[in-house]
C-alpha cells in the first residue's frame, strides 16, 4: 500500500542549534525503558484479539529481500508472495510493500503491476552509508524514478556520533527532496548508535529533517529491532505529534520473526505512540521469514489445529 | 581538685584564722546549646561527697530545661549529621586531648565525689579518656562495618549505609557519672547524632566538668546537652517528646517499663538497660565495647539506583 | 482502528480450595478449641472463597508450646547446614507450586494475576534461597562470632503482600534457627494456609512453623503471648504503637515494619518516560496497598505541566479488572472496609478543595473497585498528603528548589520510602543523602530484593527486613 508523502519543509538549522535541541531532550534511562518494554511484553493477546492483530500484522509487513545473491527470479518470486500471501487463502490482507535494493525496483514493480502493493527501496548506500553525497542522491533519484513509492535511506551514523548533527540533518533534508512524492523511512541503524539516548535522540533528528517515518535497522547489524529501541521511537513521534501536530510513522526492521513478536510491537504501538498509529501508514515491520508465521498463525486460530511449514509458500 | 582543696582550707581556716585566699567557688549549671544556663526554674540541689560532705549546689533541671534541650539538640543535629566522619572523630579525639589535660581534675573529683580509691579514680579518668579516642576511631568506619552493596538479582546498584536516627535521648548510669556517663555519650554523637542526656543525679559534678571540656572541644553548642537533675522527673518528658528519635533507658532504673511504653508513642528508638547500667565507674571499664551502642541509634538506609548505558 | 485485548484469564484450575480450612499448629492441621470460622471473600467479585478457623487464646497457646518444643528440642539443636536444606527444600516446592500459589493469591488478595506471577512469587522463593543460605554462615554475618536465636517469634502480617510478607518473616526465622507462630491478615489466610501445607511436603519438623489465622483478636493474643521472644508486625503505624506499648518491660525483642507517604521527587532534568513509569508504578502497583507506595509526587514547578499530561495520558492505558485476567494492571480493593477508607480520605480531600481526576474507566458491577485517582493542587497541609490512604490515589505537589523538595518529602511523621528522579549523579546522591527514609529508589520504584534492607525510619517502625541487617533482628 502506498503511503503518501508528507509535505512538511524541514526548518533551516545550525549544528549548534540542533545540539542544543537534542542534548535538551529528556534523557532515557536504559533499565526504566527496558523494563517498560518487557512489561508490555506480558500482554497475553488472543483469540479475537489475536485474529485481528494478525492481519493488521500481515497489512504492515514490508516484505524485503536484500541479498548479495537477489537475482530478478527471487525478486519476482517475493513479489508473488507480497500479492498472494496465502494461495489457498483469498481473505488474508495484503503485505504493506516489498522491500529490494534499488537495482531491483524495476523488477519489482513490474512484477507488482496491477497489485496496489508499493515498492520500497533502500538507497543511500544502504548499509553502510559510506558513500559521498552525490552518490547517494543519484542512488535515490534512479530508485524513485524505477517506481519505488518509499525510500529506505540510512543516516550517516559515523557523522552522528562525531557530534555532527548538521551533516545527518541536511543529508535527510536533501534525500527528501530527491524523494519528490515517495515516501521517505529513515533507517537510525540503533545497533550502531548503542544509547537509547542515541536513538532518541537521532530520532527526533531525522522527524525534523523531514522523514515521514523513523526505521530501527538495515537488518545487517546487530541487535536490530530490539522492543526497548522501537518503544523509544514510538515515544519520539508520539513526543513529536503532541508538539506539532504531525504524525510520524515507525517501522522496525530485522529480527521480527514469529507472530509473537509481531504482536509484541503491536501492543507497544496501541501503548505507546497510541491506536491512531495501528496503520500501515505509521507502522510497518521489516521481514521476511515473518509472514508465513503471521500465517501458521492464521491458520492455526481459524481451524484449530496446528499447521507446518510445507503447507506455506517460501517465497 | 578545686572543690577538694576548698574543703581542706575551709578546715584550716575554722582551725584558726583566715584562711591565706579566699577559693573561687565554682557554679555548676547545665549545658545546653553550648551554653551554661541556670535551671530555667532556678533550681538547684546540693550535691555531696560519697561520705556526706556538702560539695556544691546542681542546677535542677526542669520539665521546660528538657524541652529547650530538645530544641537545641534537634537544631545542631543537621550541621553535626552532616559533618564528615572524619571531622567528626577529628572533634571526638580533641575531647579526649582536652579530658587528658585535666586528668587530675577529674581524678580527685572522683576520689571526693564518689569516694574511689585513688587508684581506681586514676583507672576510671583514663578508661575515660580512651573511651573518647576509641569513639573518634569508630565514626569513619562503622559505616564500612556496618554498611555496603547489596547484591540484587537485577541491572540496580543497591547500597545499605547506617544513618544517625537524630536527637537520642540519654539516661546516663546513675552511679558511674564520669567512665558510665562517657561510655554512652560517646557512642551516640560518634555516629552523627545530637543528644540530651539526664546526668548521675547524686553525683552530677563530673558531668558538668565533662561539659566545660567538650564546650572547649571544637564540639559544636547543642551536639551534648546535659541536664542534671531527676530522672524521674524529666526522663517521663523525654520519652514521650515526639522530637526524640531514641531513648537510651540505662540509668532509668525502675522507671525503664514506663519509659518505654511511653515512647512508643512515636515509635521512638529505645535501647533497654543493660547488665552494666546499675554498676559503678568499674562496670565500664571494657576498653573494647564494639558496636552495641552504636547500632540502637542508627538507621539503615538503602538507595537503589540502575545500572546502565 | 482500535486494538481491543479479548479477556486472557488465568486458569483456576490449578487451585483446589477446600471448603474449610482449620489451624496449622505443631505440624498438623487442627480445629479451633472455639469452634468459630471466618469467611473469606474473592474481593473482585465477593464469592465466598472458604471459611478459615479463628484461633483463640487456648489456640496460641497450644501453637506457642509447640514452637517452644520444637525450638528447644529440635530446631535451635539442628546444624545450621541442615536448617539451611529445610528452608531450600521449602524454596524449590514454593517454585514449583507457584503458578497455584500466584493465582490463590489472586483470588484471596484481589492483586493482578500479572504482579503475583512476576513479582510475588518469585520474591517469595528468592527469600527462602537467600536466607537458606545464611543458616550455616550467621558466624560470619559481622552479629559476634556465636550469635545465638532467640526462642520463639510470634509474627503478624498484613493483607497487601500475603505471602510474601510471610516469606519475609518466617524465612530469617528460620535461617537463624527459630521457630514461628505467624498470623496471616484475616481477609488474606489462605496462601499462608497453603504454605503450611509446604511445610508438610518439606518434611519440617512439627512445631517450627505454626499458622494461627484469625482476626485483631487473634493477632493481639499472640503479641501478647508470654511465652513467646520476638515479635515481629507489618502492619498499620496504630497498631505498632500498641504493639510497642505491650511489649515494653518483657523483654522481648520487637521490629516493626508499619505506614508510609513516601515521596516520589521529579527534578526537571528527568528521563521523563520513566520518570511517569516510576510514579505510575510507585502509587498503582498492587493498587496502591503498598506501605512504601510514593504517594506523594513531588515535582519541579518547571516541569509540572509537562509531566502532568503525560502521567495522565499513561494513567488512562492502564487496565482495570479481573485480577486473574493476565492483562490486568489494577485489581480490586482488598476489602470493604479498605474501599471505604480510600473513599473517604479521597471525598475529603474534594471537600478541601483538591482537583480530582481519574480516566473513563469502567468499574465492574460486584467486587471492591477505586479508579486509579490523581489530586492535583495538593498542598502539605490537606490531609491526603499527611495521612496513609493505602490505595490507588496519588496527591500531586510542586517545588521550586531542591532544598525545598527535601522539606517538603522530609515533612512527615513517617520515614519508610522516597523516589529521586534525575539524570544529574550528584543531584540525586545529595538528595537520597537527605531523605529521611528507610529505603530511597533512584530513577526506579518499588524494587525489592531478598539482599536488601528494608524499613522505615521514624514512625515507620524500627528494625529492616532482608540481607545482612535483616538477620539481626533474629539473633541475640
Amino acid at each position: 500500500m502506498p503511503v503518501p508523502h508528507t509535505a512538511f519543509a524541514p526548518e533551516a538549522t545550525t549544528n549548534r542549534e540542533l545540539r542544543a535541541f537534542l542534548h535538551g531532550l529528556p534523557g532515557v534511562d536504559e533499565v526504566g525503558a527496558r523494563a517498560r518494554a518487557q512489561d508490555l511484553s506480558t500482554r497475553s493477546i488472543k483469540t479475537t484479539a489475536k485474529a485481528e492483530a494478525i492481519d493488521l500484522a500481515i497489512s504492515m509487513v514490508d516484505l524485503t529481500t536484500l541479498e548479495g545473491a537477489d537475482t530478478p527470479g527471487k525478486v519476482r518470486a517475493l513479489c508473488a508472495k507480497a500479492a498472494h500471501p496465502d494461495p489457498t487463502d483469498r481473505t488474508v490482507p495484503r503485505v504493506g510493500a516489498v522491500c529490494v535494493y534499488p537495482d531491483m525496483v524495476a523488477t519489482a514493480v513490474e512484477a507488482l503491476r496491477g497489485t496496489g502493493i508499493g515498492v520500497a527501496s533502500v538507497a543511500t548506500a544502504f548499509p553502510s552509508g559510506r558513500a559521498p553525497m552525490e552518490v547517494k542522491l543519484a542512488d535515490t533519484r534512479r530508485a524513485v524514478a524505477d517506481g519505488a513509492t518509499e525510500i529506505d535511506m540510512v543516516i550517516d551514523r559515523g557523522a552522528f556520533l562525531s557530534g555532527d548533527y548538521l551533516k545527518v540533518f541536511e543529508e535527510i533534508a536533501a534525500v527528501k527532496e530527491a524523494c519528490g512524492t515517495a515516501h521517505l523511512k529513515v533507517i537510525l541503524e540503533t545497533g550502531e548508535l548503542v544509547t537509547y539516548d542515541n536513538v532518541r535522540r537521532a530520532s527526533h533528528l531525522a522527524i525534523r529533517a523531514g522523514g515521514d517515518f523513523v526505521k530501527t535497522s538495515t537488518g545487517k547489524v546487530s541487535p536490530a529491532a530490539t522492543l526497548p529501541v522501537t518503544l523509544v521511537m514510538l515515544e519520539a513521534v508520539r513526543d513529536h505529534h503532541a508538539d506539532t501536530g504531525r504524525r510520524v510513522g515507525v517501522k522496525p526492521a530485522g529480527g521480527i520473526r514469529t507472530t509473537k513478536d509481531a504482536i509484541r510491537n503491536l501492543v507497544l504501538v496501541n501503548e505507546v505512540a497510541g491506536p491512531e498509529w495501528l496503520t500501515p501508514d505509521l507502522f510497518r515491520i521489516g521481514a521476511s521469514s515473518l509472514l508465513n508465521d503471521l500465517l501458521m498463525q492464521r491458520t492455526r486460530l481459524s481451524t484449530g489445529t496446528y499447521p507446518g511449514p510445507d503447507y506455506y509458500t517460501l517465497d | 581538685m578545686a572543690e577538694r582543696r576548698t574543703s581542706r582550707r575551709t578546715a584550716r581556716a575554722a582551725e584558726g584564722g583566715p584562711p591565706a585566699r579566699l577559693a573561687v567557688r565554682k557554679t555548676y549549671k547545665l549545658y545546653l546549646g553550648g551554653a551554661f544556663p541556670r535551671s530555667e526554674s532556678g533550681r538547684s540541689y546540693p550535691v555531696t561527697s560519697a561520705s556526706g560532705q556538702h560539695l556544691a549546689n546542681a542546677s535542677l533541671a526542669s520539665r521546660k530545661d528538657a524541652r529547650d534541650a530538645v530544641v537545641a539538640a534537634r537544631k545542631a543535629f543537621g550541621g553535626w549529621s552532616a559533618r564528615t566522619a572524619y571531622n567528626r572523630g577529628q572533634v571526638l579525639y580533641r575531647v579526649a586531648e582536652v579530658l587528658e589535660g585535666r586528668r587530675a581534675q577529674f581524678a580527685a573529683q572522683a576520689v571526693a565525689a564518689q569516694g574511689l580509691s585513688p587508684d581506681l579514680a586514676d583507672r576510671v579518668v583514663s578508661a575515660a579518656i580512651d573511651r573518647w579516642v576509641y569513639y573518634a576511631g569508630w565514626t569513619d568506619k562503622v559505616a564500612q562495618v556496618l554498611g555496603g552493596a547489596n547484591p540484587v538479582a537485577g541491572p540496580y546498584y543497591n547500597h545499605s549505609a547506617p544513618e544517625p536516627t537524630g536527637v537520642v535521648a540519654v539516661l546516663a548510669p546513675q552511679d558511674a557519672p564520669l567512665l558510665g556517663l562517657t561510655s554512652v555519650l560517646a557512642p551516640v554523637i560518634a555516629t552523627g547524632n545530637t543528644a540530651v542526656a539526664v546526668t548521675s543525679e547524686t553525683a552530677p559534678l563530673a558531668a558538668v566538668d565533662l561539659a566545660e571540656v567538650l564546650a572547649t572541644s571544637d564540639l559544636p553548642g547543642g551536639v551534648v546537652n546535659l541536664l542534671t537533675g531527676r530522672v524521674p522527673e524529666l526522663a517521663p518528658h523525654l520519652a514521650a517528646h515526639a522530637d526524640v528519635n531514641a531513648l537510651d533507658l540505662t540509668g532509668a532504673g525502675d522507671l525503664a517499663v514506663e519509659l518505654e511504653r511511653e515512647a512508643a508513642a512515636t515509635l521512638t528508638r529505645v535501647l533497654r538497660p543493660g547488665p552494666e547500667a546499675g554498676g559503678g565507674e568499674e562496670a565500664w571499664l571494657d576498653p573494647d565495647p564494639g558496636t552495641a551502642r552504636m547500632t540502637p541509634f542508627l538507621e539503615t538506609k538503602t538507595v537503589w539506583h540502575p545500572v546502565g548505558v | 482502528m482500535t486494538f481491543e485485548y479479548a479477556p486472557a484469564p488465568e486458569s483456576r484450575s490449578v487451585v483446589t480450595l477446600r471448603e474449610t480450612y482449620e489451624l496449622f499448629i505443631d505440624g498438623a492441621f487442627t480445629p479451633a478449641e472455639g469452634g468459630e470460622y471466618l469467611t473469606t471473600v474473592n474481593p473482585a467479585d465477593e464469592t465466598k472463597l472458604a471459611q478459615v478457623a479463628v484461633a483463640g487464646p487456648a489456640d496460641v497457646d497450644r501453637a506457642v508450646a509447640a514452637a517452644r518444643r520444637a525450638y528447644e528440642t529440635v530446631w535451635s539443636r539442628m546444624p545450621g547446614a541442615e536448617r539451611g536444606k529445610y528452608l531450600f527444600r521449602i524454596a524449590r516446592i514454593l517454585q514449583e507450586r507457584s503458578r497455584e500459589l500466584a493465582v490463590l493469591e489472586s483470588m484471596d488478595n484481589g492483586k493482578p494475576i500479572k504482579e503475583t506471577r512476576d513479582v510475588d512469587l518469585p520474591l517469595v522463593a528468592a527469600h527462602f534461597f537467600y536466607h537458606a543460605g545464611w543458616a550455616d554462615k550467621l558466624a560470619h554475618a559481622g552479629l559476634g562470632p556465636d550469635p545465638r536465636p532467640l526462642g520463639v517469634a510470634a509474627q503478624v502480617i498484613p493483607w497487601n503482600f500475603p505471602l510474601l510478607m510471610l516469606a519475609w518473616k518466617i524465612a530469617p526465622a528460620l535461617a537463624t534457627g527459630n521457630t514461628v507462630v505467624l498470623k496471616p491478615a484475616e481477609t488474606t489466610p489462605l496462601t499462608a494456609l497453603a504454605f503450611a501445607e509446604i511445610c508438610q511436603e518439606a518434611d519440617l519438623p512439627p512445631g517450627v512453623v505454626n499458622i494461627l489465622t484469625g482476626a485483631g483478636e487473634t493477632g493481639r493474643a499472640l503479641v501478647e503471648h508470654p511465652g513467646t521472644d520476638k515479635v515481629a508486625f507489618t502492619g498499620s503505624t496504630e497498631v505498632g504503637r500498641q504493639i510497642a506499648r505491650a511489649v515494653a518491660g518483657t523483654g522481648k525483642r520487637l521490629t516493626l515494619e508499619l505506614g508510609g507517604k513516601g515521596a516520589n521527587i521529579v527534578y526537571d532534568d528527568a528521563a521523563l518516560d520513566q520518570a511517569v513509569e516510576g510514579v505510575v508504578s510507585g502509587i498503582f502497583f498492587n493498587q496502591g496497598h503498598v506501605c512504601c507506595a510514593g504517594s506523594r509526587l513531588l515535582v519541579q514547578e518547571s516541569i509540572a505541566e509537562e509531566l502532568l499530561p503525560r502521567l495522565k495520558a499513561r494513567i488512562s492505558r492502564l487496565r482495570l479488572g479481573d485480577p486473574l485476567d493476565k492483562n490486568t494492571d489494577i485489581g480490586a480493593i482488598n476489602s470493604a472496609a479498605q474501599l471505604e477508607r480510600i473513599r473517604e480520605l479521597t471525598d475529603t480531600a474534594e471537600a478541601e478543595g483538591v482537583q480530582r481526576w481519574s480516566p473513563e474507566c469502567a468499574l465492574p458491577g460486584s467486587g471492591y473497585w477505586f479508579a486509579p485517582t490523581v489530586l492535583t493542587g495538593v498542598s502539605q497541609s490537606h490531609r491526603v498528603a499527611r495521612e496513609e490512604i493505602f490505595g490507588p490515589v496519588l496527591s500531586v505537589l510542586t517545588f521550586r528548589t531542591p532544598e525545598e523538595a527535601v522539606a517538603k518529602a522530609n515533612n512527615t511523621p513517617y520515614g519508610l520510602s522516597a523516589g529521586v528522579w534525575t539524570e544529574k549523579g550528584s543531584r540525586m546522591l545529595w538528595t537520597a543523602e537527605r531523605l529521611r527514609a528507610g529505603v530511597v529508589w533512584s530513577n526506579t520504584f518499588n524494587k525489592f530484593d531478598p539482599t536488601s534492607p528494608f524499613g522505615g525510619y521514624k514512625e515507620s517502625g524500627y528494625g529492616r527486613e532482608g540481607g545482612r541487617h535483616g538477620l539481626e533482628a533474629y539473633l541475640g
